[in-house]
């Protein structure tokens, strides 16, 4: 890698070792291509359940079974983690590693207080009667939340992964942008649940 | 020339440390070189190869469909047999042979066409064919497990629901689409990045080759189009192997669900197959015109404005289905709309043959039937998006013969002309021009015997997808004249093999440029190095090889090669090999045998290989070579790559 250093005056372009025509780090860009594609996997499942809602021919209803305050708490809490994640972000380009870490662990322990608030609430669910195959009601909420879900825990394990990496292969301000790929994700996903939360929780109370 | 001057203390070539679990494989030679290959050319040959396959196997599927309605009330298929073979056909054309054909194109020329040296993420290129070979594999599996797919291409709920169709053949298709579904998406998503980040210097969007061009467009169709479709998949899947309700009727749902969603990814799969076609023919135009393509923003922004309609048109394949003429006026208006850009393209491209130096080789030929061919495949499209119209013509053999003149003779023929065009780019040798030819002459009159008469056949009512009709309704000329074609059809077809094999055995040798060409992939040796450029490009006119080779006639001017030295200056790094696509595609089948034979042990064992081969796929470091740029003559890195 040392050919790079040994030109004189860098090309403009060039300044990651070889010429690109974009500013952007190809894994930032391949994730905003991907958030994209997402963004359509997730409209089609909100899709499904608005054309759906309203439409169970048997109970339970969404009324009967949605808790607004225990869901908030859990939205809360992801909200936040989102902060943590700015904070990670902040931390790891200002080269402070300890709080790099400290913040990524909070991230993804956020996201694992969400994740048992979401089995804490399917599991009740499933004793008041709504099942994946009772009704319609069940089977657009459980593939929707649950795919939310999936992609909570993806996210969390990613970072962990992050965290551990960190250990094994020290991480420096060089490393931003895997970071903030990571980052570009679990913000992505925070936003689609605050877009769950208003549609599928939020307007049953309107 | 200064170039070789440039000081770059590397000596060659440098083998970048693997710090991963497995080094990476550094074959070059032989089957594991094939199987761990991520270089974007032997990808494209493999995608190219892999998709001719399947059109040979959906080739037999329409054989059988013509010779069993060669004559009136025949007996060769039974019913069931026969929608296992329409519906394989459909899906086969569709999904496995021509889309893939434009993938294979575009992996193997996007890089070339933009001077760079491989796509963005070349292991992820890798992943995009072996999840295609395995979900092409998983759904011809089918035959030999319990049947083929038999609910049409579209597979409609109510029809795919486990009391309508208890058969594995649902699920085949289901799980096939679902998982080569994300093989398409990643190769998309990786095209994006590679023309948006990786174009050489100089080469601005304006300047980008339109084939490169559309490609681009067709990925984005791509990244918000399959996502519907995979979904749906999803739910028919959790309907068949979990019990959910969304196709359930008798519990609420909505079978139309299905076709909203499968037709908000179908229309843009059309223009997924299509703009890719529009593409090559907006490289074989101009070569053989040898005129700059006439009006070339225009082009673009058409594709463009294709791209953004074919979202909002997916309600005129529904019609019939009652959503009232209110939705109905909107969809059929959408459609006229969408006429227009088409139409333009096609007067940029007689715009561009006008006046021009009509060179008449056989891609030439192949490029003016498309302009044919499509031409009144669109005529017909025009007059099925008027509602009224529709509603006689909808489910007949009108619609057959429609869509037939605008995949089959449009986009397909667009890929032969590309076939002949870049075969001697990608062998190094020279088609016989005389077998190709003759072969045009069958394959193109033949593809018009087979599908004219089907035309007249559904005006008459003869209905799509029955196995069979009763004599003396006049249904007997057409059919027969129609299978008639298929055999002339098939003389081309073979023809056309022929010709490949011995291009590749006896062919002339092709040299760098043998059409005198525009674009850049013509300015390296044929077939390319491996590294692709000696130097990096740099570009300052459209059309950057002709500037270069005629800065006289046109108002550039020659890039001087000094200009390379920058870009040259950190060396060229090429990418190790990696077995992880391989086995991430290999874990996936396992994953859609299980799924479908509904072992959910094995389900769980296959998730944790995708979880597992993903870390490794992390940790195996980059690998690969790096070398100083400037080194002349192919194959030469392959040599040193072996020591």
């Amino acid at each position: 890698m040392s050919a790079a250093t040994a030109a004189t005056a860098v090309a403009p372009g060039m300044e990651s070792g070889h010429y690109r025509s974009s500013k952007l780090p190809d894994i930032k860009l391949l994730m905003w291509v991907f958030l994209a594609s997402d963004i359509m996997f997730f409209g089609t499942l909100i899709g499904t359940y608005l054309v759906y809602k309203g439409r169970s021919l048997t109970g339970p209803y969404p009324a009967d079974v949605l808790d607004i305050p225990l869901t908030t708490v859990s939205t809360f809490v992801l909200l936040m983690s989102s902060f943590l994640m700015v904070l990670a972000l902040h931390a790891l380009r200002g080269d402070d590693i300890a709080k790099f870490r400290l913040w990524t662990f909070g991230v993804a322990f956020f996201g694992a207080i969400f994740l048992g608030f979401q089995i804490y609430e399917f599991a009740h669910f499933v004793d008041l009667g709504l099942t994946l195959q009772g009704n319609l009601f069940g089977t657009t909420f459980y593939v929707l939340t649950g795919t939310h879900g999936v992609h909570v825990s993806i996210g969390v394990i990613w970072l962990l992964s992050i965290l551990i990496h960190s250990y094994v292969k020290p991480w420096s301000s060089k490393d931003e942008a895997y970071l903030e790929v990571a980052g570009l994700y679990w913000h992505f996903v925070d936003i689609v649940w605050i877009v769950i939360f208003t549609i599928v929780y939020l307007v049953e109370f309107v | 020339m200064a170039v070789s001057k440039v000081t770059v203390p590397v000596p060659a070539p440098e083998s970048t440390p693997s710090d991963g679990l497995f080094t990476r494989p550094t074959w070059t030679t032989g089957i594991a070189s094939w199987l761990t290959t991520v270089d974007h050319k032997r990808l494209g040959l493999l995608y190219i190869f892999t998709s001719f396959l399947f059109m040979a196997a959906a080739s037999v599927e329409a054989f059988l469909i013509r010779l069993q309605l060669a004559v009136p009330n025949n007996t060769l298929l039974s019913p069931d047999a026969y929608n296992q073979m329409f519906t394989m056909h459909g899906v086969t054309m569709v999904f496995l042979a021509i889309m893939p054909l434009g993938i294979g194109f575009a992996n193997y020329f996007v890089p070339l066409q933009i001077g760079a040296r491989d796509l963005a993420f070349p292991r992820l290129n890798a992943l995009g064919y072996w999840i295609y070979a395995a979900g092409g594999a998983f759904l011809y599996s089918s035959f030999f497990l319990g049947g083929a797919p038999d609910a049409g291409w579209f597979a409609y709920s109510p029809l795919t629901s486990l009391s309508n169709n208890p058969g594995n053949g649902t699920d085949f298709y289901m799980i096939g689409l679902l998982v080569g579904g994300i093989g398409t998406l990643v190769t998309a998503m990786n095209l994006i990045v590679t023309i948006v980040s990786m174009r050489a210097p100089g080469m601005t969007m304006m300047r980008v080759p339109v084939f490169t061009w559309m490609m681009l467009v067709t990925s984005f169709l791509i990244i918000f189009a399959f996502p519907p479709l995979t979904i749906a998949l999803l739910q028919v899947i959790m309907d068949r192997t979990f019990g959910t309700l969304f196709y359930v009727p008798e519990a609420g749902g909505m079978p139309i669900l299905w076709q909203h969603l499968f037709w908000i990814f179908g229309h843009p799969e059309v223009y997924i197959i299509v703009l890719p076609a529009f593409g090559v023919i907006s490289e074989v135009i101009p070569t053989f015109s040898r005129k700059p393509l006439f009006g070339y923003p225009v082009v673009i922004l058409s594709g463009i404005f294709i791209g953004f309609m074919g979202f909002a048109v997916w309600s005129h394949h529904m019609f019939t289905t009652g959503l009232g003429p209110v939705v109905n006026t909107a969809f059929a208006l959408t459609s006229f709309v969408i006429g227009i850009p088409t139409g333009i393209k096609i007067f940029n491209w007689l715009g561009t043959i006008w006046g021009g130096k009509v060179v008449f080789t056989t891609s030439m030929l192949y490029a003016i039937s498309f302009l044919f061919t499509f031409t009144l495949g669109g005529i017909t499209g025009i007059m099925l998006a008027v509602p009224p119209f529709d509603a006689q013509a909808q489910d007949s053999y009108f619609v057959v013969a429609h869509f037939h003149y605008v995949m089959g003779g449009g986009a397909l023929m667009a890929f032969f002309a590309g076939l002949y065009y870049w075969f001697p780019k990608m062998s190094g040798k020279l088609m016989d021009e005389r077998i190709g030819k003759l072969g045009f002459w069958f394959l193109v009159p033949g593809l018009h015997l087979i599908f004219f008469p089907q035309h007249i056949a559904g005006l008459m009512g003869m209905p799509r997808r029955t196995q069979t009709y009763v004599a003396g309704i006049g249904l007997e000329l057409p059919n027969l004249l129609s299978t008639a074609g298929t055999f002339v059809m098939l003389i081309g077809l073979i023809l056309l093999l022929v010709n490949i094999v011995h291009g590749v055995l006896r062919g002339k040798p092709a040299g760098n440029d043998p059409w005198d060409a525009r674009t850049l992939e013509w300015s390296v040796s044929s077939p390319p190095p491996h590294h692709n450029f000696d130097h990096q490009p740099v570009v300052n006119d459209r059309d950057a090889l002709w500037v270069q080779k005629y800065p006289e006639s046109v108002h550039g001017e020659r890039v001087p090669e000094s200009a390379s030295e920058p870009y040259d200056a950190a060396g060229i790094h090429l990418p190790g090999q990696s077995w992880y696509p391989l086995f991430m595609g290999l874990a996936l089948l396992v994953f859609s045998y299980a799924l479908l034979f509904h072992n959910f042990w094995v389900v769980g064992i296959s998730l944790a290989m995708v979880f597992f081969f993903t870390y490794a796929w992390a940790l195996e470091g980059v690998g690969g070579h790096h070398f100083p740029a400037g080194r002349r003559g192919a194959g030469q890195h392959s040599k040193e790559g072996h020591a």
